[in-house]
């Protein structure tokens, strides 16, 4: 077992070297310069260009730059944003809680939603529900984020009243948060009220984000849910008179999961990406729209460490994964 | 939404102020939907229009400010000064008892004096001792003003008195003096930030002396902000400012509508009628002080010469340009400055629309089968709301007269860079909004010998032109200066480096029950004036 650990964290420094090289040079590849976006349309000297070019320190060689980013990170320390003079590790670690929680509930959203809809298709396979569904489900795939969000602001927050339009909740609650878990927070720490605010403000852009994950997971039920039911287990199950529910909800619906958990969980990664659209539509304060606006002004500083900061949490969760395969699973520790 | 109105009005953000209002008045709230986080609170470290908002605006005080509304310079913490004949010394009396804010991280000891006025100047000069308090720090307005050349030197004559010593004089030096750039902050507060071993406070936490002092900022979602009790001005009427970041303009217009804030700004021109037909909102607007132009390379063949860049200007229906871009909200321009700017010659005529005289007029200049390339800014800027669209109506009026355009774009910090090379090719779409009122401020850093390589993308030198430009800035009288500026004018219409596309119409947007809010001629927003009723 030790051995395994060991290795497992072994395995963690050159992906982390790996992917400190391509956070690194991503950035350094797309044309213009971080300084330039400091003067905007007016434009500078040359000289100025140059002098702010040294005292930044972009004009070093490439390999010491990245060699100094490397160091600094072993060092804790990832840097200060070019554009917001902020320091990026505290930048991210108060924004990461929104774009997960949103994230969280989002998935949520998804699987609460889909698992249920794919299942029932599969049984129903060919009724109206299925094709209805399905058909939604496609929809909601090919849907632009974008487009999405601003309908669903138009009729529900405009139109109807039903949720605020946007942010994480109504500015009249002003309250220090302790997790960045704004459900959990406004529990803890808000006043009366402010758990409710903070639900009504989650509702659309969990919508929004989950859609794309619950129409994915809902086909995916359904087609593992078809091939399952037609497996001679399942018939011989049928066969010995066994009640429908337990036929489906027992015998099929357990291996029918397998592909379905394994979608969830790549969903997931995606989720991240997608948050960024539904994290501009709805004024939410999270990573995705952060690292947007450090690509568009070139903030070196801010790519590379959000970056880093990123793939170490999906390092790390991996690693948890990894072991917790291995306390469940035997074979794996033993190989 | 309604009981999110009532509670903004009424519940006060008590808790923000400390506790309830005494005698049970209720506290008054503002939420201005503002369209992108500021980047710190330090009005010199940046130039984004929303850090300017949130710290110049709401927090600061200049020596002089401009009159809300206008490009009128008045006086502010400086209660009057005087200029010497040769124009290189201007001493400020300073207004007694300005107090800085206390706030609950700072207590000042003493009021505003000549030492914080003379350390906000020095702090900013590169090699001062505070320049580099937070890492990476630079100052973009200071340097593009000129200011390290132009002050030789701002010295304390007393506590109430401080003289600022010139290089060469310098006729747009007030002006540059009233922007938030400009702003006074402690000294005081600096160097107990200083000594706690925590300068890049100074950038988290402001401390000024204008009409709201700082609370929290919840980092891009929503600034605070407090009335400031010992505002020399006297108090302000709303009691809690508060910013909520809304970076997308369709949001933005959803939210006002929704009664989630009181003040919004940059709606899209195809939103405004929508708002106009709301009774519940005022919308505002008003000929902001921009343009847009096409700049044409002048020192690529053909466009070197100047006849061929009035023919092509001649082609331009610029009519057709205000209607499907700005959607009628915005006039075609004529000048290169904007028609409320002073020294605007009104006398010069545009180039008339006429395809068919720009046609020959090219045959004339020898231009056959002429391609070239139309450079689409990639975002939409106060001045320009679709540059895409904008080339594509080019392309399209150029191609009547037989020339064809190939649009090109690129990522919009690379689009500068590279248009600001003198060798690119074609011509760029672009725009400026003014930062002061000043026609200094459009003529000399769009279009004078000295910006090439910079914000003149042309890459024009004109040597009579820069000359009276250049006599301008250092001539006090402003009624010579308007000669200038208008004798400047012609010789830009004359040569015509750019087509002068339009100016554009700024919307801002405001519940009913917001009064007193001054759209500012400059696209920053001020909410010291401003009220709100029941």
């Amino acid at each position: 077992m030790f051995r395994y650990i060991a290795s497992r964290v072994l395995l963690l420094i050159p992906t982390f070297i790996g992917i400190s090289f391509v956070a690194f040079m991503f950035i350094r590849l797309l044309p213009g310069d971080p300084v330039i976006a400091l003067a905007g349309e007016r434009g500078m000297t040359p000289e100025r260009h140059q002098m702010l070019l040294e005292q930044f320190g972009f004009n070093r060689p490439i390999w010491e730059q990245y060699f100094s980013f490397l160091w600094n990170i072993f060092h804790g320390d990832f840097g200060t944003s070019i554009a917001s003079k902020r320091a990026v590790l505290a930048d991210f670690l108060s924004l990461f809680p929104a774009t997960l929680e949103l994230s969280l509930c989002a998935m949520l959203f998804a699987v609460i939603i889909g698992i249920p809809a794919g299942i029932f298709a599969a049984v129903k396979r060919g009724s109206i529900f299925d094709q209805l569904s399905m058909g939604i489900a496609l929809v909601g795939y090919s849907m632009p984020i974008f487009w999405w969000g601003i309908l669903l602001i138009i009729l529900f927050a405009g139109i109807l009243h039903w949720t605020p339009v946007s942010g994480r909740m109504d500015l009249i609650y002003f309250f220090k948060p302790t997790t960045g878990f704004m459900l959990i927070d406004s529990l803890i720490s808000g006043p009366k009220g402010a758990f409710k605010s903070a639900f009504s403000h989650l509702i659309l852009p969990t919508i929004v984000l989950g859609t794309i994950p619950l129409a994915v997971i809902a086909r995916q039920t359904r087609s593992a849910m078809l091939e399952v039911l037609g497996e001679d287990y399942v018939r011989t199950a049928r066969a010995k008179g066994l009640a429908p529910k337990r036929v489906i909800g027992i015998h099929a619906l357990r291996n029918a999961m397998i592909p379905v958990i394994t979608t969830i969980g790549l969903q997931m990664g995606l989720l991240m990406a997608g948050a960024i659209l539904t994290e501009t539509i709805f004024s939410w304060p999270g990573i995705g729209k952060w690292m947007i606006d450090a690509i568009a002004k070139r903030d070196y500083v801010v790519v590379q460490g959000g970056l880093m900061l990123v793939a170490l949490i999906v390092m790390t969760v991996n690693l948890i994964v990894d072991l917790l395969y291995a306390v469940v699973n035997p074979r794996i520790r033993v190989k | 939404m309604k009981t999110y109105k009532k509670l903004l009005a009424a519940t006060a953000l008590a808790m923000l102020t400390g506790g309830l209002m005494a005698g049970g008045a209720s506290a008054k709230s503002l939420v201005f939907c503002s369209e992108a986080a500021p980047g710190g609170f330090d009005p010199a470290l940046y130039t984004g229009g929303e850090t300017l908002d949130a710290t110049g605006q709401a927090v600061f005080n200049k020596l002089v400010e401009f009159k809300l509304g206008t490009s009128e310079v008045e006086p502010s913490l400086a209660t009057s000064w005087t200029i010497s004949d040769d124009g290189l010394e201007y001493t400020f009396k300073l207004r007694p008892g300005v107090k800085f804010q206390t706030t609950s991280y700072f207590t000042p000891t003493r009021d505003l004096n000549a030492d914080d006025v003379v350390f906000s100047f020095e702090r900013q000069k590169e090699g001062s001792k505070w320049a580099k308090y937070v890492e990476g720090a630079t100052y973009e307005y200071f340097e593009s003003m000129d200011f390290p050349k132009l002050i030789k030197e701002v010295k304390k004559v007393d506590d109430l008195t401080v003289k600022i010593v010139l290089n060469k004089p310098s006729a747009p030096m007030l002006a540059g003096l009233a922007m938030d750039f400009s702003s006074i902050v402690s000294k005081e507060y600096a160097d107990k930030l200083q000594a706690d071993g925590t300068p890049q406070k100074f950038n988290e936490q402001p401390v000024g002396s204008g009409p709201y002092q700082f609370v929290d900022y919840q980092l891009n979602t929503a600034i605070r902000y407090e009335a400031n009790p010992g505002y020399w001005k006297g108090k302000v009427k709303i009691d809690n400012l508060i910013f909520a970041i809304t970076t997308d303009a369709a949001v933005r217009v959803q939210k006002i509508k929704a009664g989630e804030c009181n003040i919004t700004i940059y709606p899209d021109p195809a939103d405004v009628a929508g708002l106009k037909a709301d009774t519940n909102l005022k919308v505002i607007q008003k000929p902001g002080l921009n343009i847009a132009y096409l700049g044409y390379n002048t020192t690529q063949a053909p466009f070197d010469k100047p006849e061929v860049r009035k023919a092509l200007n001649m082609a331009i229906d610029k009519k057709a340009i205000v209607d499907a871009v700005y959607l009628g909200q915005g006039t075609p321009a004529v000048n290169p400055i904007p028609p409320t700017m002073w020294s605007y010659d009104k006398a010069i005529k545009d180039d008339e629309y006429n395809p068919e005289a720009a046609k020959k007029a090219l045959e004339k200049a020898g231009v056959k089968n002429l391609s070239m390339k139309i450079w689409a800014m990639p975002v939409a800027r106060p001045y320009m709301p679709n540059g895409r669209r904008t080339a594509e109506l080019l392309q399209s009026d150029f191609a009547k007269v037989g020339v064809k355009v190939e649009i090109v774009s690129y990522d919009w910090q690379e689009y500068l860079k590279r248009a600001s090379d003198p060798k690119h090719d074609g011509a760029v779409i672009l725009g400026w909004t003014g930062d002061n009122g000043d026609p200094d401020n459009f003529l000399a850093v769009l279009l004078s010998c000295q910006a090439v390589g910079q914000a003149n993308r042309t890459a024009w030198c004109n040597k009579e032109f820069t000359a009276l430009i250049d006599k301008a800035a250092v001539t006090a009288d402003q009624a010579e200066r308007t000669k200038l500026y208008e004798q400047a004018q012609v010789i830009f219409k004359r040569e015509a480096p750019w087509a002068t596309l339009a100016h554009s119409l700024v919307t801002d947007v405001t519940t009913k029950n917001v009064t007193g809010y001054v759209q500012s001629a400059f696209g920053v927003h001020n909410f010291a004036d401003v009220d709100i009723t029941e």
